[in-house]
C-alpha cells in the first residue's frame, strides 16, 4: 500500500483531518493530562523534524539540538512576561525567537564545518550543555534569566482577545487550554511537514544530500558545501526557536532543566527510531517516542497489580527499563528504523539476504 | 615547451606540489586545447592524481598556477573550479550512493541552477520550471550515457560499469567546458573498456574537452589527441601519440631503466 499517494487523496485527507480532529476530545476522555500529552507528542514532531533537515538530510549529527528550542523558549518568555515587564505579542515574538535560534544555528555551525561525525557530535553536544548552563547562571550580576528558578507567569500564546489558556465555548463547544493549543500545533505541524517534504524534493535538499553522502564529490559538482551547511543548522535551528516559544507560552513556565542532554538525545532518538531522512518516520518516532513513556508511566502499575496483586517493580524504574529494552530491540530488528525511505528498506532487504 | 598553442582551455603554469619532502609536481607546464582529447599518463606515483586535485581545486598548489579559458584559475575551492566548468570523475567512483542514479545527475546541475529556500518552501512558477528543467536535462543525459533505465535505482546498486558511466553523466550536468576523467577504464573488461572509449569520443564529439588520466596505454594512444607523460612529478614529454610511444624516456618510466 503506498501511503503517500493515500493521504493525498480526498478519502486520505477527509479521514486524516478527521483523525486529527477527533484525537483531543477522545484523549480528554482520559483526562486533560492526555491531551497535554498528545500536545507534545506534536511539539516533538516539529522538533523531530526541523532535526531532521540537520541529520536526515544533510548528515550532521547535532546533539545539541535543544539549544536552539532553549533559545526560542527564553525568547517568548523574557518578552513576554513579569519579569522585564513585557507583553510583546506573538508575530513580534515568533519571529524574533526563530531568528534568535537561527543565528545561534549559525553561531554553532560556522566553527564546526570541517568536522563531521563523530567529531561533530561531540562539538554539538558541548554547545548544547554551554546554552544550558549560560541559562543557569545569567542571574548575576544583571538578572537575564533568573537562573534555576526559572521565568514563570510566561503569557500563552494569544491572537488578539483570544486566548489559548482556559476553556473557551465554541460553537457550543467546550474546548479546553491544551485542546486549543493542540489544534494551533497541528496546524503548525502541517506547516513544517509541508516544508520539509518541499525541500527534501529541491535543489536545496539534493545538494543537502549529497553533501551527506559525500563532501568531495558534491564539492566536486560544484556545491557550496560551507553556505549549504550552514543553511541547514540555520533551518533546523528556527524550527527548534518556534517549538520553544510554543512550548515556553504553552507551560507557563521555563527553566533550565528543561533542556538538558538527555532532551537532545530523546529528540534524535525520535529521528533514528523512525528512519532518518525519512519524514513519515520521523513523524512516528516522535510521536511513540513522546507517547510510549507515559503510557507506561500510566500503564505499567495497574499492569503489575492485576497479574501480581502487588507492586512488584517500581513503576517509575520500570518504564525506563521497558523504554530502554524497547529501543535495543527496533534497532535490533530495524536497524534503519520504523518506517524507514523505501530506497532504504528495499537496500536493507537485498543486502539481508 | 608547450608555449603559444592555438585555442588554449587550459594552461598549467610551473604548478608544484609537496607533500612534507615528496615533490609530487615539480613546475609541470602544459597546455590543453578546446576541442581535444587529452591524455595524462605515467607510472603509479608519478603525480596524475595529484595534478588533477590540484586543477580542481581540492589541493591548492605550492607553486605555479593554472589560466582556464582566458583567465586565472583561483584554485582554492573545488565548488569555483566547477562553477568555471571543470567537471571531474574520480579514481574509487564517489556516488551518493542512497541516491538515485537519476537524482545523482539532478544534484549536477545545482552549480548551473539557483533556486534557493524560499523558491523550495513556496513553490512558486520559475521554481518549478527550473525543477521540471532539471529532470529533463537529468534523464536526457541518462540516456546519452545509456543508463537510462536504471533510473530509479540507487545508485550503490548500480553495476560498476554502470556506476562509471552515471558518474560521468553528473560531471556533464555541469555543463562542464572541461571533463576529467581519472582512469575511467580501471576494472573494466575489452567489451566495456569499448564502450566507454566509444562514449569519451562521443563526448568530444558534442563538443566537451576532455582530460583523460589513464592506466591503459592502448585505450590513452588510440583515443587521444596529444598525450603528457608524467614521471617523479615532473613532465617527460607532451606530444602526439606517435611521437610519445617512441620517445625512449616514455619507455624507460614505463619499463623502468
Amino acid at each position: 500500500m503506498n501511503f503517500g499517494r493515500f493521504f493525498r487523496s480526498t478519502a486520505g485527507i477527509a479521514l486524516t483531518a478527521a483523525f486529527l480532529i477527533a484525537l483531543p476530545f477522545v484523549a480528554a476522555m482520559g483526562g486533560q493530562a492526555w491531551v497535554r500529552i498528545l500536545d507534545f507528542a506534536i511539539l516533538y514532531v516539529f522538533l523531530a523534524l526541523g532535526l531532521n533537515i540537520v541529520v536526515g538530510l544533510a548528515g550532521l549529527l547535532d546533539l545539541g539540538y535543544i539549544a536552539f528550542y532553549a533559545v526560542g523558549a527564553y525568547a517568548w518568555a523574557l518578552l513576554a512576561s513579569p519579569h522585564f515587564g513585557l507583553h510583546w505579542p506573538i508575530w513580534a515574538i515568533l519571529p524574533i525567537g526563530a531568528a534568535l535560534a537561527c543565528l545561534a544555528g549559525v553561531v554553532l555551525g560556522s566553527p564546526t564545518l570541517k568536522l563531521r561525525g563523530d567529531y561533530l557530535a561531540i562539538v554539538t553536544l558541548g554547545f548544547g550543555e554551554i546554552v544550558r548552563i549560560f541559562l543557569n547562571n545569567l542571574n548575576s550580576p544583571i538578572n537575564v534569566t533568573n537562573g534555576p528558578q526559572g521565568i514563570t507567569l510566561i503569557d500563552p500564546v494569544s491572537f488578539g482577545a483570544f486566548k489559548f489558556s482556559g476553556t473557551t465555548q465554541i460553537f457550543g463547544f467546550a474546548l479546553s487550554g491544551p485542546q486549543k493549543y493542540y489544534f494551533l500545533l497541528v496546524a503548525l505541524a502541517i506547516l513544517v511537514i509541508i516544508i520539509n517534504v518541499r525541500l527534501q524534493n529541491s535543489r536545496i535538499g539534493r545538494a543537502w544530500q549529497a553533501i551527506r553522502e559525500d563532501e568531495i564529490a558534491a564539492k566536486a559538482i560544484g556545491i557550496n558545501t560551507r553556505n549549504l551547511k550552514l543553511l541547514a543548522f540555520a533551518m533546523g535551528a528556527s524550527f527548534g526557536g518556534v517549538a520553544g516559544g510554543i512550548f515556553s507560552a504553552m507551560q507557563g513556565f521555563v527553566s533550565p532543566e528543561s533542556f538538558s542532554l538527555i532532551e537532545s538525545i530523546m529528540i534524535l532518538a525520535m529521528v533514528v527510531l523512525g528512519g532518518m531522512g525519512h519524514i513519515p518516520g520521523v513523524i512516528l518516532g516522535a510521536v511513540l517516542l513522546t507517547v510510549l513513556p507515559e503510557v507506561l508511566r500510566y500503564g505499567v502499575g495497574p499492569l503489575q497489580m492485576a497479574v501480581f496483586g502487588k507492586m512488584l517493580v517500581d513503576p517509575e524504574s520500570l518504564r525506563m527499563l521497558v523504554f530502554g529494552l524497547a529501543l535495543v530491540l527496533v534497532m535490533r530488528f530495524k536497524p534503519a528504523g520504523l518506517w524507514p525511505s523505501p530506497e532504504r528498506k528495499r537496500e536493507l532487504q537485498e543486502t539481508g539476504k | 615547451m608547450s608555449a603559444n598553442l592555438p585555442n588554449p582551455l587550459l594552461e598549467a603554469k610551473a604548478v608544484a606540489k609537496h607533500f612534507g619532502g615528496v615533490k609530487a609536481l615539480q613546475d609541470v607546464s602544459l597546455t590543453i586545447r578546446k576541442g581535444e582529447i587529452y591524455g595524462l599518463i605515467g607510472p603509479n606515483g608519478a603525480g596524475k592524481t595529484t595534478f588533477f586535485n590540484c586543477m580542481t581545486g581540492l589541493y591548492v598548489p605550492d607553486g605555479g598556477g593554472f589560466v582556464f579559458d582566458g583567465a586565472p584559475l583561483v584554485a582554492d575551492a573545488p565548488d569555483k573550479a566547477a562553477a568555471r566548468g571543470i567537471a571531474r570523475t574520480f579514481q574509487n567512483i564517489r556516488l551518493f550512493g542512497n541516491m538515485t542514479a537519476l537524482e545523482n545527475v539532478m544534484v549536477g546541475r545545482h552549480v548551473r541552477t539557483k533556486a534557493g529556500v524560499l523558491g523550495a518552501m513556496f513553490q512558486n512558477a520559475a521554481t518549478k520550471a527550473e525543477e521540471a528543467a532539471i529532470r529533463q536535462k537529468a534523464i536526457d543525459l541518462l540516456h546519452y550515457v545509456r543508463i537510462e533505465e536504471r533510473a530509479d535505482d540507487l545508485s550503490r546498486n548500480l553495476s560498476y560499469g554502470d556506476q562509471r558511466r552515471l558518474e560521468i553523466a553528473r560531471a556533464l550536468a555541469t555543463d562542464p567546458k572541461l571533463l576529467c576523467l581519472d582512469e575511467p577504464a580501471a576494472g573494466m573488461n575489452g567489451t566495456e573498456t569499448e564502450q566507454l572509449r566509444e562514449l569519451i569520443d562521443g563526448i568530444r564529439r558534442d563538443g566537451t574537452t576532455i582530460l583523460l588520466i589513464e592506466h591503459d596505454v592502448k585505450l590513452v594512444m588510440g583515443l587521444c589527441d596529444r598525450v603528457a607523460v608524467l614521471d617523479y612529478g615532473a613532465l617527460v614529454i607532451e606530444d602526439v601519440p606517435a611521437v610519445v610511444q617512441k620517445d625512449q624516456r616514455v619507455i624507460e618510466a614505463y619499463l623502468g631503466a
